[in-house]
């Protein structure tokens, strides 16, 4: 199923061009990892599907399920500062991932809060439930963000640098569990470097102003560098050794 | 004390209490947890700038307050909002402008200007009929507002970024609640007075939320410590005969220290888990 297509999407900023002429379709069953330097664009691409910018020139379209819905995109938005104090607990928190279906309804059903405290238990975070969000480390933060995106139940996935502010255990865990949310769940994900993704990935696409996407998990820096897509393939700990080979059949 | 009662001033007293607990309950808790108490601040003493020019006109003063209010509550949304000047500046140049139009309006008005002391301190005993005709309104659409929106209003708080990309308007939000920070803190300025009404907005909320960390109960807990402050002061304010604003203001601050004092002895007694 199609979920998303953009078709020559230009974008900038006053007279400045972010992006200029983006092409891009995501399937069920991806899982995307778009990378690219800092100011190359990627925030902004996500900002577009996410219709929070409107497009200079191009085409955004989105897909329709079987039973005639609209696609539903599940957004954990680039890490931000929030008020730590803000008195709200971790299942309002992820029940409130919920926003963008309920509309005008505003009380939660059954329904709702069994799969809040079902993906509660998911995310490993349901002993915290009743917790206020200011209480829990980074990483457990992280979660509850996951889980307030992955509520609505959504046809697709978009993270937006989620692992830049949790330390390398998360990390890990975190690639897994998108791994497992990948099983039905198209997944979009923004990072800045390439780092340990590459082996979790199907796809890459590279950002900088333009997008080249790439049909495969396996890249090099030189066709990164072919790309213009100067990423720094430099991470810490265990790399899996496959990110610096060409294509090869090593796997 | 029940003879209180047969006093018309004392029952309007009274239901500017119940009314004024309500509006600055609800939408003080938005404007302690959204981080607004100093745009708050601004809007109210900008608001002075109005009531000058109401004096000078010869209309209501609190008309002209609450038009000047509302401008610079939506001055100061747009300008937070296009970032062409930094907030908290922008509320400076709000406040002191607002307060400098009031005094020059209130010196150009002929002979003396009655009742400056009642806006500038507050005065709950002479409200008045058609005071609590809008404070009834104000109350009625404040908890429309909240009862409908509350989850919205709580998200937007929280997660601006998150709220936009769930397709919450939150522009509009945004205006239409300063706005309504505009019009309470306005209406109010007859309780507790210009320099005195932002504790009713703050005081009762931080108590709250001392207490409770879950938004329901914030927002009627809110509602409940506003009422017994107001209540409080204006008993001190009576049998002491001190300016009933004052009165209402210190007894809302006591009841914040003394609940403070409460969950701070009671957290002492408890056993800490080993």
């Amino acid at each position: 199923m199609m979920i998303l297509k953009l078709e020559n999407i230009s974008y900038g900023y006053k007279a400045k061009t972010v992006i200029n002429s983006v092409n891009l379709e995501i399937h069920s069953g991806d899982f995307i990892a778009m990378i690219g330097p800092n100011g190359g664009g990627k925030s902004t691409i996500i900002k577009l599907i996410m219709g929070l910018l409107k497009p200079w020139s191009g085409k955004l379209s989105y897909g329709v399920r079987e039973n005639g819905e609209a696609v539903n995109i599940g957004y954990l938005p680039q890490y931000h500062e929030f008020d730590k104090r803000f008195p709200i607990s971790v299942n309002d928190v992820v029940l409130s991932g919920l926003a963008s279906v309920k509309k005008g309804r505003r009380n939660y059903s059954r329904l709702d809060k069994s799969r809040a405290i079902e993906l509660l238990v998911r995310m490993g975070i349901s002993e915290l439930s009743n917790e206020s969000i200011g209480e829990l480390s980074g990483g457990q933060m992280q979660r509850a963000f996951l889980g307030r995106a992955m509520i609505s139940q959504p046809d697709l996935l978009i993270l937006d640098e989620p692992i830049t502010y949790v330390d390398n255990k998360f990390e890990h865990e975190m690639y897994h569990l998108l791994q497992e949310i990948n099983n039905n769940t198209a997944i979009l994900l923004v990072s800045h470097d390439i780092g340990q993704i590459s082996s979790f990935v199907k796809t890459i696409a590279c950002v900088n102003h333009s997008l080249h996407y790439h049909p495969s998990n396996k890249i090099s820096k030189d066709i990164l560098e072919s790309y213009n897509c100067p990423i720094e393939l430099i991470t810490h700990g265990k790399i899996p050794h496959r990110v610096l080979h060409n294509h090869t059949a090593h796997d | 004390m029940i003879s209180l009662f047969t006093y018309t001033f004392f029952n309007h007293a009274l239901l500017t209490a119940i009314l004024g607990s309500i509006s600055c309950g609800l939408i003080g808790s938005y404007i302690v947890t959204r981080r607004l108490v100093f745009i708050t601040g601004g809007i109210t003493h900008a608001s002075f700038g109005g009531l000058g020019i109401g004096y000078f006109l010869g209309i209501s003063p609190l008309v002209g307050a609450a038009v000047f209010g509302g401008l610079s509550a939506f001055g100061v949304q747009y300008l937070s909002s296009k970032q062409k000047l930094r907030v908290d500046s922008a509320i400076a140049m709000a406040w002191s402008f607002g307060m400098a139009v009031g005094i020059i309006f209130i010196f150009l008005t002929p002979g003396y200007a009655p009742n400056l002391m009642s806006y500038l301190f507050g005065s709950i005993l002479t409200v008045s009929v058609s005071d609590l005709i809008v404070m009834l309104v104000l109350a009625g659409i404040s908890t429309f507002i909240f009862i409908t929106f509350k989850r919205s209003i709580q998200l937007i708080s929280f997660d601006e970024p998150f709220a936009r990309s769930q397709g919450i308007k939150v522009d509009v939000f945004n205006y239409i609640l300063i706005l309504l920070i505009a019009l309470t803190a306005v209406i109010y300025i007859r309780v507790a007075g210009i320099i005195l009404v932002l504790s009713l907005l703050t005081v009762p909320q931080n108590l709250a939320i001392m207490i409770t960390r879950n938004y329901n109960k914030i927002l009627l807990f809110s509602i409940l410590f506003g009422f017994v402050g107001t209540i409080a002061g204006l008993l001190l304010s009576y049998f002491l005969d001190i300016p009933s604003g004052a009165a209402i203001i210190f007894s809302l601050i006591s009841e914040y220290f003394i609940g403070w004092c409460i969950i701070k002895l009671g957290s002492l007694t408890k056993v800490k888990p080993s």
